[in-house]
């Protein structure tokens, strides 16, 4: 038993269609849950008011932005490496859902920097490097669209992404040589002496629990929609030529 | 190798090819900035080391599709990548050659860009110096996103969104370096980091662009 049976595409659909219902569902219950708790049942923060509250939105998100392209890299390299297709069409699968948390990262963050910074948007370099990485998920998601055969496509946006990793990440360092942050240091890590207050940082790591549950639920859905469309398409033309 | 490179560089020369627009493309930036900026000298020396860069980078880009896609159309890439000479070294070639007729000639008229945009005295080595060693990184970074579209049908457009978010670092560092050479500060730092990404780009996008040609023309 290893973990490559689920390069079998049959394997996987059954696993899939068996986990998938509790995935959501738990999905569904951490979101909403750490997300009533965030908004309705946290104290107002002393300096920044109700507006604090936002965070737990926003963090989630664009974490997930950032570690759904991660998954697209893994998965890309296993396609690259071993040529499993549902490895192929998982990064496919993810690059939407990562472009979504990306644009809602980038949306939050304006709504919370407006009246906290009292800008929509200004030229920090983490907006910088999420606007950049937006550019990216574009490029990703146009390419897998322009070409027509699949297994081309597939290498090519592997190809793509790998490349792409490596300019998203000195695209990162560069804007923080260009221009001075906004944003605050790292206040969630586990090694630091001074880190968020218990009373938010609890309902925030249930919403990025939630959040992580929500990018796997959503990207093995569309995995198995990309996979059906695979099959669909390998049928016509079998009909066709038959 | 060089029989290749000569016979791209002739290409680009004759028959029409892109040599003489992206210089022209070039002094266009310059000529419609400050029309649209207005003439004040103080506000176009401010801005003009981003846009020479900026201009740099997209007159780059317009001549990039050609680098691969007229020859994956006559089918003399097939002929390439069947060759004897590994398809790194095509691409590698390929990238100098496209270097030579865009990125060379764009240096050396940057110079007069900067006096028609009001450029600080003390900018203009620092603006030749940037461009020379950062305009091979759009090069080859170039030829890797034209290696990916090369199937593509009026891939420009494609092209364009693959390959800018990647100039991002190259200009970040190449408008500092002229930037701090307008004010007078030193410009070791953006310098080196900019040759980094010219010689990474260079070491590592060959192999990179030629799995993306074989991906094309299997």
């Amino acid at each position: 038993m290893s973990i490559w049976e689920y390069a079998n595409p049959k394997r996987f659909m059954q696993t899939t269609a068996r986990i998938l219902p509790w995935l959501a569902v738990v999905a569904g219950i951490l979101v909403i849950v750490g997300l009533i708790w965030g908004f309705l049942f946290t104290p107002d923060d002393f300096k920044q008011g109700a507006t604090v509250k936002i965070i737990y939105l926003h963090v989630p998100s664009a974490m997930m932005a950032i570690n759904a392209w991660g998954m697209m890299l893994v998965a890309s390299l296993i396609w690259l490496v071993r040529r499993h297709h549902v490895s192929a069409l998982a990064a496919k699968a993810a690059a939407p859902v990562g472009l979504a948390f990306t644009v809602i990262a980038l949306v939050t963050g304006a709504l919370w920097g407006q009246p906290m910074w009292g800008t929509w948007w200004a030229w920090d370099p983490r907006l910088t490097s999420f606007l950049i990485l937006t550019l990216f998920y574009f490029g990703y998601i146009a390419l897998w669209s322009a070409i027509e055969d699949p297994d081309t496509a597939a290498d090519l946006t592997a190809v793509l992404c790998m490349v792409g990793s490596v300019f998203a990440i000195l695209s990162r360092y560069a804007v923080n040589f260009w221009n001075q942050g906004l944003h605050q240091g790292a206040t969630l890590s586990l090694d630091k002496q001074e880190n968020i207050a218990d009373v938010f940082w609890v309902p925030l790591v249930v919403c990025i629990t939630g959040f992580v549950l929500l990018f796997v639920t959503l990207v093995l859905l569309r995995t198995r929609t990309e996979i059906r469309a695979r099959r669909l398409s390998a049928l016509l033309s079998r009909e066709r030529r038959g | 190798m060089t029989a290749l490179l000569v016979r791209d560089l002739r290409l680009a020369f004759r028959a029409g090819g892109g040599f003489g627009l992206g210089l022209a493309f070039f002094l266009m930036v310059a000529v419609l900035v400050p029309l649209g900026v207005g003439p004040e000298g103080t506000t176009l020396a401010r801005i003009a080391p981003g846009i020479v860069w900026v201009g740099a980078l997209l007159a780059c880009l317009l001549s990039l599709d050609r680098i691969f896609a007229l020859d994956y159309e006559d089918g003399s890439l097939d002929l390439l990548a069947t060759a004897p000479m590994p398809l790194e070294g095509v691409v590698a070639i390929k990238a100098l050659a496209h270097w030579l007729v865009t990125g060379l000639p764009l240096t050396l008229v940057a110079p007069l860009l900067g006096v028609l945009l009001n450029l600080p005295a003390g900018a203009y080595g620092g603006l030749v110096l940037s461009l020379l060693i950062g305009t091979p990184a759009l090069s080859i970074i170039g030829a890797f996103g034209a290696a990916l579209v090369v199937g593509v049908k009026r891939g420009g457009l494609l092209l364009s969104l693959l390959v800018l978010p990647m100039y991002v670092p190259t200009l970040i560092f190449g408008a500092e370096v002229v930037r701090r050479a307008a004010l007078g500060i030193g410009l070791g730092t953006p310098l080196a980091l900019l040759g980094a990404i010219t010689l990474g780009a260079v070491a590592i996008l060959p192999f990179a662009a030629s799995a993306a040609l074989r991906a094309n023309l299997r």
